[in-house]
């Protein structure tokens, strides 16, 4: 009788081996799939913004920089200043407010100054300075922004 | 630990009803038993269908742009992205297999008889919509060989006559076939044929729960009056050779997409020269080959048109067989319905052979 029931017993228990290790070499490749391969894109290093001539003094445009979006702007003194135009609160894109001069952020009302640095709001940090340089010259004149 | 949380659940839900089910189901035990685990194995590969589709649902892109582009990240860039779609694509392959022996093993042991037509209904047209799901599963991966199989396959379907042209640029979403088919092809795949397919293996299974297992005729005429079957229980005894046959079924499927990797081929494109060998899958060789040897005019009729008349007849012949058989429904042999069974399958066996190898 207990030789019997310590058969049972173990061939259950070697049944439920059997199953977990099923469930176990099917669940491990699906876990492997759902993570997204990391992309093979090169970090961008720089991107031509816009032509000079098209942004006047007191004002911005945000561009493509690689696959997210960056902001270059012509601060009232005519200078020209780029930064990363990803909020660094929630990842909002921010725009440039002509009327303080300021970066703003339309989700939460954050607001940098032209350092990028954070002035209100929720952002935890500034926002990422790029480099710019202006290449030609004349109306042909290009913006290019690149990594600092 | 299990039966806490049974006893937890019997206290809230009466489950007296499913254990009494559980507790009673039988099947008969006889010669011809080994047919029941066709049903079970075609089941079986539908839920692998329908987990491995889902997956790939969350990289694959359906537009003439982009689906080439991420079936090949896919199985190129995603782990083990290459065995979730090879699995999927040779499942496809051997289910409509065993559907098709599930099928031919259903019509030969003649269970369609009453009281089961409406298993049977409900089975023939899961046939069909899995067929659909082959024909329309074929282009979502946007390469050569199957854009130019579904040019021919919409094409076959304009033959109809009347509502032809119709068809086709209703199946094709236009006149020809494009981004616009694959989008169609790729919302029939994914969301109509699966919900019409889950109501279907809903209905057909709640038959087969309710009546139980049909008892081929020939056993069923040599029981003496009074006379039972000996029953196996299904809890456990059948359920664990069901799942054994689906434990032959997984190592199948993984040598398979193991070893034999389905093909990618080149990236569809309409203004290419049509390659060689254009065929559509193997389960639509048989008819494909037909049509082909039709000659263009019979009668003064265009051949085609008869060719795509005659195998709709042969459809809907499939569909009505259980109140076409009386002798059957009798309960008596029905050897001319014996014969059609045998004949379709040597039709379907030797035009699908010649169909392969046919220039």
């Amino acid at each position: 009788m207990t030789a019997d029931f310590d058969r049972r017993a173990f061939l259950d228990g070697l049944l439920a081996v059997g199953f977990v290790s099923t469930a176990a070499a099917m669940a491990y490749p699906v876990a492997r799939y759902l993570v997204p391969p990391v992309s093979g894109e090169p970090e961008t290093a720089s991107a031509v913004a816009a032509k000079a001539s098209e942004l006047k003094p007191n004002s911005g445009k945000v561009f493509k920089f690689g696959n997210r979006p960056g902001i270059v702007v012509r601060t009232p003194e005519g200078e020209l200043v780029a930064f990363s135009a990803v909020c660094t609160h929630l990842d909002c894109t921010v725009q440039f407010k002509a009327d303080t001069s300021q970066l703003w952020c339309a989700c939460h009302n954050g607001t940098y100054d032209l350092g990028g640095n954070v002035v209100s709001g929720p952002p935890p940090r500034g926002l990422e300075k790029f480099a710019v340089n202006v290449r030609g010259e004349g109306a042909d004149a290009e913006i290019v922004v690149s990594r600092a | 630990m299990l039966q806490k949380t049974i006893d937890w659940l019997d206290e809230r839900v009466d489950l007296s009803e499913i254990r009494h089910f559980v507790a009673e189901k039988g099947v008969p035990v006889h010669t011809q038993k080994v047919w029941y685990y066709l049903g079970g194995m075609t089941l079986f590969l539908f839920g692998v269908q329908v987990a491995t589709g889902i997956l790939l649902l969350l990289y694959y892109r359906p537009s003439a742009a982009e689906a080439y582009e991420s079936v090949q990240f896919i199985v190129t860039k995603v782990e083990f992205g290459w065995l979730i779609r090879n699995i999927h694509s040779w499942s496809a392959n051997l289910l409509v297999a065993l559907a098709f022996a599930h099928f031919f093993s259903v019509f030969f042991l003649k269970s369609y008889r009453k009281p089961r037509e409406l298993t049977w209904l409900s089975g023939i047209l899961l046939l069909f919509l899995m067929l659909g799901f082959g024909f329309s599963g074929y282009l979502l991966p946007w390469n050569e060989l199957s854009f130019f199989a579904t040019k021919v396959g919409t094409g076959s379907a304009g033959a109809m006559p009347i509502m032809g042209h119709f068809l086709l640029r209703l199946l094709r979403g236009g006149d020809d076939v494009t981004g616009a088919t694959l989008s169609r092809f790729y919302g029939l795949h994914v969301a109509i044929l699966p919900a019409m397919a889950t109501a279907l293996v809903a209905g057909h299974l709640l038959l087969v729960q309710r009546q139980g297992m049909s008892v081929p005729l020939s056993i069923e005429k040599k029981l003496k009056p009074g006379e039972k079957l000996p029953q196996m229980p299904f809890f456990p005894n059948y359920i664990m050779r069901d799942v054994l046959a689906w434990y032959v079924l997984i190592a199948v499927l993984a040598a398979l997409a193991a070893f034999y990797p389905w093909e990618l081929g080149n990236k569809a494109d309409p203004f290419a020269v049509v390659p060689p060998g254009i065929r559509p899958e193997w389960y639509f060789l048989a008819v494909f080959y037909t049509l082909k040897l039709i000659p263009s005019h019979i009668l003064g009729f265009e051949g085609e048109k008869i060719g795509v008349i005659a195998f709709g007849i042969v459809a809907l012949f499939l569909v009505v067989v259980p109140f076409l058989d009386r002798k059957s429904l009798r309960g008596e042999r029905s050897p001319v319905f014996t014969v059609l069974a045998v004949l379709g399958l040597v039709y379907l066996v030797t035009f699908t052979i010649i169909g392969h190898y046919a220039k």
